[in-house]
């Protein structure tokens, strides 16, 4: 069953939580026009489903091939797809015009980056870490680097790698061994080995260029101590042409649980005489630069969880509407229906719905404030929004990733035993979905950052102002009639309550018993995703009401969409003040056990 | 050589159509449109012919309502340089758009004109075939490969026996069949450049045709649906059915 983009789902978001008539009203977004951003997501959705959603499953197969010259394949027909994705533009849609983009605003790359998870996340993955390594060079690189690399990357010639990871060196990157060595001419040699590089070789593209955390000779220990480089698979001569072979090799990949399309590489720098890299920005301002880039990386990653939460749960729709089994418990005499009609499987379906539902929404309401400070001269604006986006990071990367890892894993139940076998490619889906909660820092990391970096460190500002401004929405509600949205007035006062009582906790708490804290981070990311997800999603949900009382003719639409959020708010927020009640009383428990007695 | 690509809006072919409660018709309200499979594969063979330089100015022209745009806009993103559209509300027939294709084929002075073999909406395969005979213009029609010599075209038509390939005069129509190419993806910044394209509208009575429709429309039902087969007990009772029952033999 092919992958069908969600099209009207992602107009309405456009309309609402997004609006993007507004954004192409500014100077910055004037093309973005409506007209133009629809052609541009019925294109990218053709590309979707004609193109990469048949490769999903014999990508999966077949999975990428190392050749004893460090070579490597990708999957039969990837190449070819990747071919059709850089003459589409893929690449630039994000970028600025300056280097041949298009400079799309968020709130469009956002949809678009979903349609490519969905229907091919190995795929998705190259384009995702290629664009990382660009903002990287965008924000830190010099005008050497940019005129080294930026045009050709951009334009898709060029693909591009993030390595951070080192074996020693996971989570935490102050352990980083790579070493760079400077070198008369201004450039560097790097000897190191970095590990888990997402399409560190391919055969996609002529060149390849790897951004590599190192530290230099006499840098100071720890993460104040490690600088970037790009380090390219051919040196670049001065006319732009290709030249020597870089001491850069791929030297195995990895056997995964997922993404079997997707080269994972263990990179090895410098073994033959040195690696030749080309600092980034200043020494030893690597990390910093790398966490400005991570915002997005880890926003990106959130949209993955997104992308393969909606093709399991199109997946599971179409089984569970062919599948007849068992009789209608409320009509017990009839024959055998389809078990869509099974009141537990729509109890399924619909928290896998619900929920991709309200992560979107958030993932869009995120990409708009983005988008409004790139577009903004307002200068207040733009500080309230960056500070929104930066708050809300975690929380679409955490939360979407997780809810990703209960809807994949519905999906495989919804096909009962069919599920568990590979050929209905449900549990392709589980397996994909599965490395989303863990790279680019794993929940636990972007549940640190929300309660320490994004909540205690500024006392709490910024959550308490989305609080305020939930409450105010939540009032807001008093003025409709629609009777889902009267019950999502009361659910969703019950879980803006239950948030703030658990920030409160937060930064009562963060001073004087910092671990009673962090046992309950990961709680904490599930919460703010439950109730600011239900928020998002209430709001598409006014406007949803307003139509169809207005008798749209797509009212069966509207309806459908408040029936999911009713189904939400019934049943998500009693999670989410279970959330609270376990991070404000369930510290003692996480530590009481010694360490010893596990 | 100037080319023009007539498109239609059509229902768009993944949309599992309704018939109207009334019988009037198709329900088209709020259903996904977009540009007839056989007019992309018209656009695109024009954009080849202008990349291999036997085109220099190709013109899509659709006629209907005023979404018609986004489908020019389509055809723009494709290739083609600029659109115009022949704005009304009206119900169009395939006389009617012979004739307002007529009108620009006179303004215009194209040598060729391509257009889909038929719409998957009406299906009627009959304005290419009208407008040669407007124009007293050769056609070659179900086109499966196009090759432009001098001032002729010489054109492989998919026929009931095979192939047959002519050689036309221009200027001349085509009519596409769906194996004459494999319509490219529109680039995202050709979506973009599409925007800034030029795009008139003129209206049928600026082109002095009558569009009044000459066929009415007496019914439009949903085709029966499928019932259950029956097991036969023997060769002779299915003979039997196929004779009598189905009358098929």
């Amino acid at each position: 069953m092919p992958y069908i983009a969600p099209l009207k789902e992602f107009q309405f978001l456009l309309e609402t939580v997004a609006p993007i008539s507004t954004l192409a009203e500014t100077a910055h977004f004037a093309d973005a026009t409506p007209d133009t951003v629809n052609a541009i997501l019925e294109e990218s959705a053709k590309f979707a489903t004609g193109v990469l959603d048949p490769l999903n499953w014999s990508g999966d197969r077949e999975g990428a091939t190392r050749h004893d010259d460090s070579s490597v394949t990708t999957p039969k027909g990837f190449k070819a797809a990747y071919d059709g994705y850089r003459e589409m533009g893929g690449m630039g849609l994000p970028m600025p015009q300056e280097f041949g983009g298009l400079g799309l605003p968020r709130s469009v790359v956002t949809l678009t980056d979903e349609m490519l998870h969905s229907s091919n996340m190995s795929f998705g993955l190259m384009p995702m870490l290629t664009q990382g390594a660009i903002e990287a060079m965008l924000i830190a690189g010099n005008d050497q680097i940019k005129t080294m690399f930026l045009e050709k990357m951009v334009a898709g010639e060029w693909g591009g790698t993030m390595n951070l990871t080192e074996p020693q060196a996971g989570s935490d990157l102050a352990l980083v061994k790579t070493r760079a060595e400077r070198v008369v001419d201004g450039t560097y040699k790097i000897f190191g080995t970095k590990i888990f590089i997402t399409y560190g070789e391919h055969d996609w593209t002529e060149n390849i260029v790897h951004l590599v955390l190192a530290r230099t000779t006499d840098a100071p220990e720890g993460v104040k101590g490690i600088s970037l480089f790009a380090v390219p698979k051919f040196l670049v001569n001065a006319d732009g042409s290709l030249g020597a072979r870089n001491d850069a090799y791929c030297v195995s990949l990895e056997h995964k649980l997922g993404i079997h399309g997707s080269p994972t590489a263990v990179m090895q720098y410098g073994d033959k005489g040195g690696a030749i890299g080309y600092l980034v920005g200043e020494e030893n301002r690597g990390l910093e630069y790398m966490f400005i880039m991570m915002n997005l990386a880890r926003f990106g990653v959130g949209l993955q969880g997104i992308g393969i939460a909606e093709r399991a749960y199109q997946r599971a729709v179409a089984f569970a509407r062919e599948r007849v089994q068992s009789r209608d418990v409320g009509a017990p005499k009839n024959p055998s229906v389809p078990i869509i009609r099974h009141p537990d499987i729509r109890r399924m379906l619909l928290r896998m719905r619900s929920q991709t539902e309200a992560a979107r929404a958030l993932a869009m309401a995120t990409a708009y404030a983005m988008d409004l400070v790139d577009s903004s001269d307002d200068a207040e604006l733009k500080k309230v929004n960056q500070a929104f986006v930066e708050l809300m990071i975690p929380v679409v990367k955490g939360w979407s990733t997780e809810m990703s890892l209960e809807v994949t894993s519905l999906g495989v139940q919804v096909h009962g035993g069919m599920g568990f076998v590979e050929e209905t490619g449900a549990a392709q889906h589980m397996r994909d979905a599965r490395i989303t909660t863990i790279y680019e820092g794993t929940t636990a990391i972007q549940a640190n950052d929300l309660i320490g970096r994004k909540m205690a460190r500024e006392g709490g500002v910024t959550a308490k102002n989305l609080i305020n401004a939930m409450s105010v929405f939540a009032s807001s509600l008093s003025d409709e009639n629609h009777v889902h949205l009267k019950a999502t007035q009361k659910r969703l006062r019950e879980g803006i309550e239950a948030m703030a009582r658990a920030v409160d906790f937060n930064l009562a708490h963060f001073n004087s018993d910092v671990r009673a804290c962090f046992a309950g981070s990961v709680p904490m990311v599930k919460l703010f995703g439950i109730v600011c997800g239900a928020w998002a999603l209430a709001r598409v949900g006014v406007e949803a009401a307003h139509r169809s009382a207005a008798n749209h003719p797509d009212k069966a639409f509207y309806e459908a969409k408040l029936a999911t959020l009713r189904f939400y708010v019934d049943t998500m927020i009693p999670e989410a003040i279970a959330a609270a009640d376990t991070i404000v009383n369930g510290a003692q428990g996480t530590m009481a056990l010694e360490e010893a007695a596990f | 050589m100037k080319v023009l690509v007539p498109v239609k809006r059509v229902v768009d072919y993944n949309v599992k159509v309704r018939v109207k409660a009334d019988n009037s018709g198709v329900d088209i309200a709020n259903v996904k449109m977009s540009m007839n499979p056989f007019c992309e594969i018209a656009v695109e063979e024009a954009v080849r012919l202008k990349e291999k330089g036997a085109a220099t100015e190709i013109v899509a022209v659709s006629a209907g309502v005023t979404q018609c745009q986004e489908t020019l806009r389509n055809a723009m993103a494709i290739g083609a340089d600029r659109g115009i559209l022949i704005e009304t509300d009206a119900e169009l027939q395939p006389l009617a758009v012979a004739k307002l294709l007529k009108a620009i084929v006179d303004k215009e002075q194209p040598q060729l004109v391509i257009l889909g073999k038929q719409a998957i909406d009406d299906d009627s395969n009959q304005t290419g075939q009208m407008l040669a005979a407007l124009l007293n213009w050769g056609q070659a029609t179900f086109a499966s490969k196009v090759e432009i010599e001098g001032g002729a075209a010489k054109v492989t038509c998919e026929v009931d026996g095979g192939l047959e390939t002519v050689l036309i005069k221009l200027p001349a129509i085509i009519t596409t069949d769906l194996r004459l190419n494999e319509p490219r993806y529109a680039t995202l910044p050709n979506i973009m450049k599409a925007k800034k394209k030029q795009l008139d509208i003129v209206k049928p009575a600026d082109l002095g045709v009558d569009v009044t429709p000459r066929l009415t429309t007496l019914k439009v039902e949903e085709p029966p649906k499928r019932k259950g087969g029956v097991k036969v007990a023997d060769v002779a009772a299915l003979i039997d059915k196929l004779k009598n029952e189905a009358k098929v033999i």
